[in-house]
C-alpha cells in the first residue's frame, strides 16, 4: 500500500524561499491566462491589455504609483507587527478611520487657505489609525484576546462609520443629499509632482517607510526585540523583552501607516470623503508583505506588483468585458500560490510504502 | 548470512532478539551504522552510550518507529520486519520510553486500557489483573488513581505494568533511571531482576555506568552510531566502559581554591508562590544563602518546583513579594529579566532553543538577547562589529564548535549551543550565575568543558546556583548542596559533610521542614 506523506525538510533552500514570490508570480500569471482562455479571451491579447497596456506610458507609470503608495506603506507597518508575531489583520478599518480623521480636518478648514492644512491633516489621519488599532491593542494586552479577530471586525465598524458620517455630520450641505462630503480645498490635497500625471507625493511617503523599516529591522535594537517576540518569544521573555510593549508597539505603527494611508487617499486621487475609500488596499497589503517576504526590498517590488493587478484589473473590465472581480481573482491565486509554494519551500512530499518487503 | 550459521553452532539458544547491520540514515546523518547486536532470552542487556551516540534511533528501529535503511531484525530467530509499534508489541517487545506517554487526567486502568490491543476486556477485570500484576513484582499500584496524582516513579511503573500485562519476550527500557531518587532506582533494578528470572529479556539503555555493571550481564556499547564494543559489564572497570562509550576518559573538573565572601549575594528570604497552573507546584517558605565564590547545588527530581523557582529567581515570573529575593542589601524580585541581568544576575534556562536562544538567528544575534546592555547597543543601534567580537570571543574561549558566527543557532548540537550560552553568560561577568540542568543532554566532552567553566567562576567571586537531576554532576562541582522537594526547599549542606545516600532521601522528600502530608511516592518508600 502506497501513501504520501508531507516531510518536514531540515534545511529548508534560502535560494527557493527568495523565488517562491516568483514562482507564484509566474503560477499567478500563467493560471491567470488560462481562466482569460476559458472566458474565450486571447490569453496573449489578455497579457497585453492586463500587465503592458496600463503601463505603457507617462501617464501609467504614475497612476501604478497612485496604487503603489497605500499598498506599500501599509505592508511596510503591518510588516513590523508580522515580524513581532503580531497579527493585524484590520489594516483597512484603520485606513479608513485615517480618511475619516484626516478628512474632517479638511471640511473643518474648509476654505482656509494655509501651508498647515495638509500637514494637520496627515498628523489626524495617523493618529486616527493608530487610535483604532490601540482597541486591539487594549484588549489584547488586557484580556488577551485575539488582535486577528478584534482587529478584524473593527473593519466593518469602521467602514459602517464612515457610511453614516457622509449620510449624516459630514455631508455636503450643497450634494443634493448624496452621501460624500464637500471636495476639499486646494490647501488640502496632493498637487501632482509633475505636470499631467497623477503621481504625489504619497509614493514618496512610502518609500521613506520602506527605508524606515529597513532601519528598524536591520539596524535597531528596537527591531532586533521585535523579532525575537516573533520568532521565539520565551526567548523573548527571558531576555526581558516586553510582550505587551510590542504588541502595542507593532499595532500602533501598522495603525499609523494605514491611517497615514488613509488620508493620502482622500486627500490624493479621491479629493473628498466617499462611503468608499479604498479598494480594499488594507487587506491587499497583507498579500504584498508576505509576498515580499516581510523585507524592505522584497515589498517595493510585491507592491509594485499589486498595484498593476488593481490597474490591470481596470484595464481588462474596459477592454475585455469581464467583470471587475478579476483584479480579486488574481488577488486570490498569488495569495493561494505564495502559500502554496511556501508550504513546498518547507515541507518535501514524500512516498511512503506502508507494509513493507525486505529489499534484500 | 555465514555469521548467523557460525553463531547457531556456538550457541544452541536462540536469540531473542538480533541485529544484523542495521544502518539508518537521517538526510544529512548516519544515526547507525552497521549495527549487531544480540540480546539473549532471560538477560538484561545494555545499550550503552553517550547522548547522541544513537541508542534511541537503535530502538526506534526495533519498535517499529524507524524502518532501518539496511539490516536484518531476527525475532526468535525468524526474519522479521518491525513496520509499526502495534506489530512490534504484537511479537512481544514492549517499551518503557524515558518520556512517559500517560494522560494526565485519566486514571491508571484507563491509561492502561487505551493502550492494550484487546479493548474487548472488561474494565473490572483489567482492575484486577494491573493489581494482580502490579504486586506480582512489587510495582505497587491503585488502578483508580489518576495520573496527575503520581509521582514520576510511579508514572513509570504504569507504563512497566502496561507492558507487562501484555507478556513480553523482551522489555525495552529507554534511560528509566534518569528520574528516580535512589530509592526508586533500587526498587526498580529488583523488579527488573525478578523479570529477568522469570525470563523475560531486558534491553536496558543508559549512559551511567555504575549502573549498568550493577545490573547488566552483557552490553553493547556504541559510540557515534557505531559498535564499538560487546561486553560483560561485570567484567569491566567504569574506567574501561568509558573508554569504549567516548574513546577517551571522562575529564573532571579542577577546582581551583576558592574562598566564599562572608555575606550572601543571592538571598531567598521566606520565598513562596502558590501556583495558578493545575500542573505546576506551589512554592513554599524556602530560605537559602548563597555567598561570592561558591557553587550551590539544588538536587531534585524535575518537576518539584525547580521550573518555578527559576522563573521567579530569573524575572521571568515577577509575581508574589518582591523583597523575599534579595541581591546583597537589594530587593530583586519585582525587577525583569533585564533589570535584574544589570544588576549582574545571569542565568542559563534549561531550554536551549527557544528560551535560551532564538533558533532562526545566528550567533552574533543571539548575543544580543542577554548581551545588550554590555555595550552591544549604542543610541538604540546594534553594534554589530562588537556582537561578532562577543561571539566570536565566546566561540574561541569556550570551544564552540561551528565553521562561523553567522551559522543559526538551530545548526549547533546540543553541545556546542549550551557551551555558547553558558559562554553568552559567563562573559557578562555576573555576580550571580543560576544554572538550569546545565549539561542536560549534551556529551561527555561538553559536560566537562561546561563544568570546569562554572567551576573557574566561582573562583573568580561569582554565586553559582546550579539545578541538576545528576547528582554526580552536583557532588563534582558543588561546594554545598540543597534538595527541592514538592516546593519545599531543604537546608543546605556543605558536600563534604553529607552523601549520595542522604541526599537520595532528601529528593524523595525525607528532610526537616519538607512536607510531611504529601502525596508523593518517595516519602512512603522509605517511610
Amino acid at each position: 500500500m502506497m501513501s504520501l506523506k508531507f516531510e518536514k525538510r531540515p534545511e529548508p533552500s534560502r535560494a527557493m524561499l527568495y523565488a517562491a514570490p516568483l514562482i507564484a508570480g509566474a503560477l499567478t500569471l500563467a493560471f491567470g491566462l488560462v481562466i482569460f482562455a476559458a472566458l474565450g479571451k486571447a490569453p496573449l491579447n489578455a497579457f497585453y491589455v492586463f500587465f503592458i497596456q496600463p503601463v505603457n506610458s507617462l501617464y501609467g507609470l504614475g497612476e501604478l504609483t497612485i496604487k503603489a503608495a497605500p499598498l506599500i506603506l501599509i505592508a511596510a507597518g503591518l510588516t513590523v507587527g508580522f515580524r513581532a508575531g503580531v497579527w493585524n489583520i484590520g489594516a483597512e478599518g484603520q485606513l479608513v478611520l485615517g480618511g475619516i480623521c484626516g478628512g474632517t480636518v479638511a471640511l473643518v478648514f474648509h476654505g482656509v487657505d494655509a501651508w498647515w492644512v495638509l500637514p494637520l491633516m496627515l498628523l489626524a489621519g495617523t493618529l486616527g489609525g493608530m487610535a483604532w488599532a490601540a482597541i486591539p491593542a487594549l484588549l489584547r494586552t488586557r484580556f488577551n484576546t485575539s488582535e486577528i479577530l478584534v482587529s478584524l471586525m473593527l473593519v466593518y465598524v469602521a467602514e459602517l462609520l464612515l457610511v453614516y458620517l457622509v449620510n449624516g455630520p459630514l455631508q455636503n450641505p450643497e450634494g443634493f443629499g448624496f452621501p460624500e462630503s464637500r471636495l476639499f480645498s486646494e490647501s488640502a490635497t496632493w498637487s501632482p509632482l509633475i505636470e499631467g500625471i497623477r503621481m504625489n507625493p504619497s509614493f514618496l511617503i512610502a518609500l521613506g517607510a520602506l527605508v524606515g523599516l529597513y532601519f528598524l529591522l536591520s539596524r535597531l535594537y528596537l527591531g532586533f526585540q521585535i523579532r525575537t517576540a516573533g520568532l521565539a518569544p520565551d526567548a523573548a521573555h527571558y531576555a526581558g523583552i516586553n510582550a505587551s510593549r510590542m504588541t502595542w508597539l507593532s499595532l500602533l505603527i501598522g495603525g499609523g501607516a494605514a491611517g497615514l494611508a488613509g488620508v493620502n487617499e482622500v486627500a490624493g486621487p479621491i479629493g473628498q470623503l466617499l462611503p468608499d475609500i479604498s479598494p480594499e488596499y488594507g487587506f491587499a497589503a497583507i498579500i504584498v508583505a508576505y509576498l515580499g517576504r516581510l523585507h524592505p526590498v522584497g515589498i517595493l517590488f510585491a507592491g509594485l506588483l499589486m498595484a498593476l493587478i488593481y490597474l490591470g484589473g481596470e484595464s481588462a473590465q474596459i477592454a475585455l468585458q469581464v467583470p471587475d472581480s478579476v483584479t480579486g481573482v488574481f488577488q486570490g491565486m498569488l495569495l493561494f500560490f505564495i502559500l502554496a509554494v511556501d508550504f513546498f519551500v518547507n515541507f518535501r512530499l514524500r512516498m511512503a510504502r506502508r507494509s513493507q518487503e525486505g529489499t534484500n | 548470512m555465514n555469521a548467523t550459521a557460525h553463531d547457531a553452532a556456538d550457541r544452541p539458544v536462540i536469540p531473542r532478539l538480533e541485529l544484523e547491520g542495521v544502518t539508518k540514515r537521517f538526510p544529512g546523518v548516519v544515526a547507525n551504522e552497521d549495527v549487531d547486536l544480540r540480546v539473549m532470552p532471560g538477560e538484561i542487556h545494555a545499550l550503552l552510550g553517550e547522548n547522541g551516540a544513537g541508542k534511541s534511533t537503535l530502538v526506534k528501529c526495533m519498535y517499529g518507529v524507524h524502518q532501518p535503511d539496511e539490516g536484518r531484525i531476527h525475532w526468535e530467530g525468524d526474519p522479521v520486519t518491525i513496520a509499526t509499534p502495534a506489530q512490534a508489541r504484537h511479537l512481544g517487545i514492549g517499551m518503557v520510553f524515558q518520556h512517559f506517554s500517560l494522560f494526565e487526567t485519566l486514571t491508571i486502568a484507563e491509561n492502561i486500557a487505551l493502550g492494550l490491543e484487546d479493548v474487548n476486556d472488561d474494565p473490572r477485570n483489567l482492575d484486577d489483573r494491573i493489581v494482580e500484576v502490579s504486586e506480582l513484582y512489587g510495582l505497587p499500584l491503585d488502578p483508580r488513581r489518576t495520573v496527575l496524582k503520581l509521582s514520576v516513579g510511579e508514572r513509570q511503573r504504569v507504563e512497566i505494568v502496561r507492558c507487562l500485562l501484555q507478556h513480553p519476550g523482551l522489555l525495552i527500557m529507554d534511560e528509566p533511571t534518569s528520574v528516580l531518587t535512589p530509592t526508586e532506582i533500587e526498587r526498580l533494578f529488583t523488579t527488573l531482576r525478578q523479570l529477568r528470572d522469570e525470563g523475560i529479556s531486558i534491553l536496558y539503555i543508559s549512559h551511567k555506568l555504575a549502573e549498568i555493571q550493577q545490573l547488566c550481564e552483557s552490553a553493547t556499547v556504541l559510540r557515534h552510531g557505531r559498535v564499538s564494543a560487546h561486553c560483560d559489564p561485570r567484567e569491566e572497570t567504569p574506567h574501561s566502559l568509558a573508554e569504549m562509550m567516548i574513546g577517551s576518559e571522562i575529564p573532571r573538573a579542577e577546582r581551583p581554591a576558592s574562598t566564599p565572601t562572608p555575606a550572601p549575594v543571592l538571598r531567598l528570604d521566606g520565598l513562596s508562590r502558590p501556583t495558578d497552573d493545575p500542573f505546576g507546584v506551589s512554592l513554599v517558605d524556602m530560605n537559602l544563602d548563597v555567598h561570592g565564590g561558591e557553587v550551590m547545588g539544588i538536587a531534585g527530581v524535575s518537576g518539584n518546583g525547580q521550573a518555578e523557582l527559576m522563573r521567579l529567581l530569573s524575572g521571568e515570573d515577577t509575581s508574589g513579594d518582591p523583597t523575599r529575593i534579595r541581591l546583597g542589601d537589594e530587593a530583586v524580585g519585582g525587577l525583569d529579566p533585564a533589570e535584574r541581568r544589570r544588576r549582574g544576575i545571569a542565568f542559563v534556562p534549561e531550554e536551549r532553543l527557544g528560551r535560551g536562544s532564538v533558533p532562526d538567528m545566528d550567533l552574533v544575534e543571539n548575543t544580543l538577547l542577554t548581551g545588550a546592555y554590555q555595550g552591544l547597543v549604542g543610541r538604540g543601534f546594534i553594534r554589530f562589529a562588537r556582537a561578532r567580537q562577543l561571539a566570536e570571543r565566546i566561540r574561541e574561549r569556550f570551544d564552540v564548535r561551528t565553521p562561523s558566527v553567522d551559522a543559526q543557532a538551530r545548526s549547533l548540537s546540543g553541545g556546542n549551543l549550551q557551551k555558547f550560552i553558558v559562554g553568552r553568560e559567563i562573559e557578562q561577568h555576573p555576580r550571580v550565575l543560576i544554572a538550569g540542568q546545565p549539561t542536560w543532554g549534551v556529551d561527555v566532552g561538553a559536560a566537562a568543558a561546561i563544568h570546569q567553566a562554572l567551576v573557574d567562576l566561582r573562583a573568580q567571586g561569582c554565586a553559582l546556583l546550579v539545578f541538576s537531576e545528576d547528582l554526580d554532576e552536583l557532588f563534582e562541582i558543588s561546594d554545598r548542596v540543597a534538595v527541592i522537594f514538592n516546593g519545599h526547599l531543604s537546608p543546605a549542606k556543605p558536600v563534604a559533610e553529607t552523601s549520595y545516600e542522604e541526599v537520595g532521601r532528601w529528593m524523595g522528600g525525607l528532610f526537616p521542614g519538607a512536607d510531611g502530608g504529601s502525596t508523593r511516592e518517595g516519602a512512603h518508600d522509605v517511610a
